[in-house]
């Protein structure tokens, strides 16, 4: 039995741990919520000095050629610092869509890029507020041409590319030509930004096969959630000490008030949903990594308890501060917002948990 | 990350399955047990036999010393023992206080002439042991019990001491031999300080048990009442006065030794039972409402499963487990219940009716069985606070009687 990441994996941890702890406070998330800046540019040039972006890519392609073992460590420490960078859309989402679906000379082209650092890419799949079905994806691609809206769009502003969601099919864009507008929106999260795209005759080409988009964008969000679900954990953790720390600093009626039931079980509840999460993300970092055939169940498992563990921490964060953790100076505030962002990104818990059973039943009736 | 066993443990497991097979018979299915109602003479005396046999090949408890019949083994073969023995069917289960809890603490504080005596009965099963804590006015606060040793001369001039008093939730007390008995003995300290530990014999003149019958329709616990009970001073475990450091000692046994219930009904028969039954227009699993609560159920199997793999992860290495296993019971106990009465609902009202349909009765069996298992061995309450001081570092709950003697308790 060795159901734990290795020596190696967690000396990369520790080392990417530190380097946010020292580079990445929750001052410099402060500073990008309340500026103007896309994203904090040190931590971002940063993590790629420490090669981050490129862990998941091939060597040949440009990057570390390391297992989806490290790129999860790596996500956790992300997660736990809620680190205003754009790791969840050019690490996980573009870089995964492109060794998932590019051709050859796309994969050529754009990880060596992805990997440096060079270049930023994103997933635009949303239009508006609802769920992108078949049925309601008006953006179409054609003759080398697409046209639609899509929004929100993380990073929209400042990426080199979108992968976007035409219809049946996913397409790569480059964003910075004529045919591209970009328009930033508000969120609830500043520290992570979106935008709107408009895409008039811009030009573009196909990812992987037409016709394949939903198909393609099953499998990419079953890797993204295992990536998610660490930075989620990581988030959770951060959220539940926060608490925690507070509740051993804070007196009233003359004690403690992490003394008292009421918040010593809700922090309980906390590290119950933490461990679950936990234990199911590790399971999906293994069936990533062997390729197993357990993967889309473990994907579906471990994106549902992460969202539920980091949620119920962020928010329970904020209650155990009491009024104080409502302030806008609180630093309460940037895990119960990145928590709902990470929540709705790729699908929320209404629509893992409808496929997670769906996969059971295919799986029992195999 | 891997699943596989090493080279050591997986020759280990080959082994044990040849000896099983040798000596035992396949499950034809995983579901297939024993019925679990230990108060059956008859599964007791198959028990024993097992026992017996297991003992004798050296794999009743192997991270025992040797001199005690183990194998000084590390916890991971132990694991990997009864992980293979459960594909087996044998009664299992009633040994489990007695050699996880009461045996540990008679190896720490016993006389060598008593380990020599009692140690080698028990392994083999020959000897069934029951704990002696909780009391009607003594239960998650177990330091508050009430039955009193007082010093007293025994027939043969000897000193000894005689017991009053009652306990109640002892688990096997009706066919165990002996049991370990924590009392008072002095009244006038405060309530951990006057405590005293003891081993005696369930045959001691005096001693009258009750079987308690369950909500359940079981009778696995019982009432245990002492009257006059009179013992040698030579059966007292550590020093008069330091009951509640040897009672630690067998508590903490008690949480490697409360583990998941296993074999019960789960997703599967979930499934099963939603596929089979009709809700709504068309079967119940094309309900939104029921697949969010399998899949949230699926989630803490998988957790609670996969939180495991990471403790054996640290036994496999020699290393220490996190406290992540602390999760498992307050996990499992709710999920037991609450799957239990939602299996029910399926059914509609129907679901009320017992042996209708298959899972039907196991289903009412969790349901009911779930509101005893949140109690057992640490309540959802306790153990959440346990979690809470021990792996988050917050303060213990205020203990307004901690100071006070015992006998002023209550009293302004």
């Amino acid at each position: 039995m060795n159901f734990d990441f290795s020596d190696d994996q967690k000396l990369l941890k520790e080392q990417i741990a530190r380097f946010l702890a020292d580079k990445c406070p929750l001052k410099v998330v402060r500073r990008v919520l309340d500026g103007n800046e896309a994203f904090a540019d040190e931590v971002w040039k940063g993590l790629v000095d420490l090669g981050v972006p490129g862990i998941g890519i091939p060597e040949e392609y440009g990057g570390l050629g390391l297992s989806p073992l490290e790129l999860c460590v790596a996500a956790e420490e992300i997660g736990r610092v809620a680190a205003p960078v754009p790791f969840d859309t050019s690490v996980v989402l573009a870089t995964e869509a492109l060794k998932l679906a590019g051709s050859d000379a796309q994969k050529k082209k754009w990880l060596p890029l992805l990997a440096a650092g060079k270049a930023i890419g994103t997933l635009a799949t949303a239009e508006g507020a609802q769920t992108p079905r078949p049925s309601n994806v008006r953006t179409l691609f054609g003759g080398g041409r697409l046209n639609g809206r899509k929004v929100p769009v993380a990073d929209g502003e400042v990426a080199t590319f979108a992968v976007v969601l035409a219809k049946n099919s996913l397409v790569l864009v480059e964003l910075a030509q004529k045919g591209v507008a970009r328009k930033g929106i508000e969120t609830i999260d500043p520290t992570r930004k979106h935008c709107e795209l408009t895409f008039t005759d811009a030009t573009a080409e196909l990812l992987g096969a037409e016709g394949e988009g939903w198909r393609l964008l099953e499998r990419l969000y079953d890797a993204a959630a295992i990536y998610f679900a660490f930075a989620q954990v990581g988030g959770a953790e951060a959220a539940m000490y926060m608490a925690r720390d507070y509740a051993l600093q804070r007196f009233a009626f003359g004690r403690a008030i992490g003394s008292y039931q009421a918040i010593k079980h809700k922090l309980a509840d906390c590290y119950v949903k933490l461990e679950l999460a936990r234990s199911n993300a590790y399971y999906g970092a293994m069936m990533l990594t062997d390729g197993g055939a357990d993967l889309p169940l473990a994907a579906a498992a471990a994106r549902i308890a992460a969202t539920e563990a980091y949620d119920f921490a962020s928010k329970e964060n904020i209650q155990t501060h009491g009024g104080i953790g409502f302030t806008w100076e609180a630093d309460t505030q940037f895990h119960l917002r990145r928590a709902r962002v990470l929540a709705l990104s790729i699908g929320g818990p209404m629509a893992w948990k409808d496929r997670l059973v769906t996969r059971l039943e295919q799986k029992n009736a195999a | 990350m891997d699943f596989n066993d090493t080279p050591d443990e997986a020759a280990f497991r080959k082994e044990v399955r040849a000896w099983l097979d040798a000596n035992a018979t396949r499950k034809s299915d995983d579901k297939q047990s024993f019925r679990a109602r230990n108060d059956d003479p008859e599964l007791l005396a198959k028990a024993k036999a097992w026992q017996a046999r297991k003992a004798e090949a050296g794999y009743a408890r192997m991270t025992w010393p040797k001199e005690f019949g183990g194998r000084g083994a590390t916890p991971i073969l132990q694991v990997i023992y009864q992980q293979e023995e459960s594909n087996y069917l044998v009664p299992l289960g009633f040994f489990d206080i007695g050699l996880g809890m009461c045996i540990p603490t008679m190896m720490a504080y016993a006389a060598p002439e008593h380990l020599k005596r009692y140690v080698k009965p028990a392994l083999h099963g020959d000897e069934v042991w029951c704990q002696l804590f909780s009391e009607p006015a003594a239960g998650s606060d177990v330091a508050g019990i009430r039955t009193k040793a007082e010093r007293a001369k025994m027939p043969d001039g000897g000193d000894g001491w005689v017991i009053n008093g009652q306990k109640v939730w002892t688990s096997g007390a009706h066919y165990c031999d002996y049991g370990i008995v924590i009392t008072r003995t002095d009244p006038g300290v405060p309530k951990h300080q006057g405590l005293t530990m003891f081993f005696l014999s369930m045959k001691t003149p005096g001693v009258e048990v009750r079987p308690i019958k369950q909500i359940s329709g079981g009778a696995n616990f019982n009432e245990v009442f002492f009257t006059d009970v009179a013992i040698p001073d030579s059966q007292r475990l550590g020093k008069v006065g330091e009951g509640w450091k040897v009672a630690l000692t067998t508590l903490m046994n008690e949480r490697l030794a409360v583990g998941l219930p296993s074999g019960g009904l789960d997703i599967d028969e979930l499934m099963e039972l939603a596929r089979d039954t009709d809700l709504d227009d068309g079967p119940a699993i094309k309900n939104q409402q029921v697949r969010g609560k399998i899949a949230d159920w699926y989630v803490q199997q998988q957790g609670l499963k996969l939180t495991r793999y990471r403790t054996l992860t640290a036994l496999s290495k020699g290393q220490t487990p996190g406290p992540e296993s602390s999760i498992i019971k307050i996990v499992a106990a709710p999920k037991m219940q609450d799957m239990g009465a939602f299996a029910m609902e399926i059914m509609g009202q129907g679901g009320i009716m017992k042996e209708q349909v298959p899972h039907a009765a196991g289903f009412q069996a969790q349901w009911i069985g779930g509101a005893g298992f949140r109690i057992a061995g640490g309540t959802d309450e306790i153990l959440r606070n346990i979690v809470a001081e021990r792996v988050l570092g917050l303060p213990s709950d205020v203990r307004v009687d901690k100071d006070i003697p015992f006998n002023q308790m209550g009293k302004k």
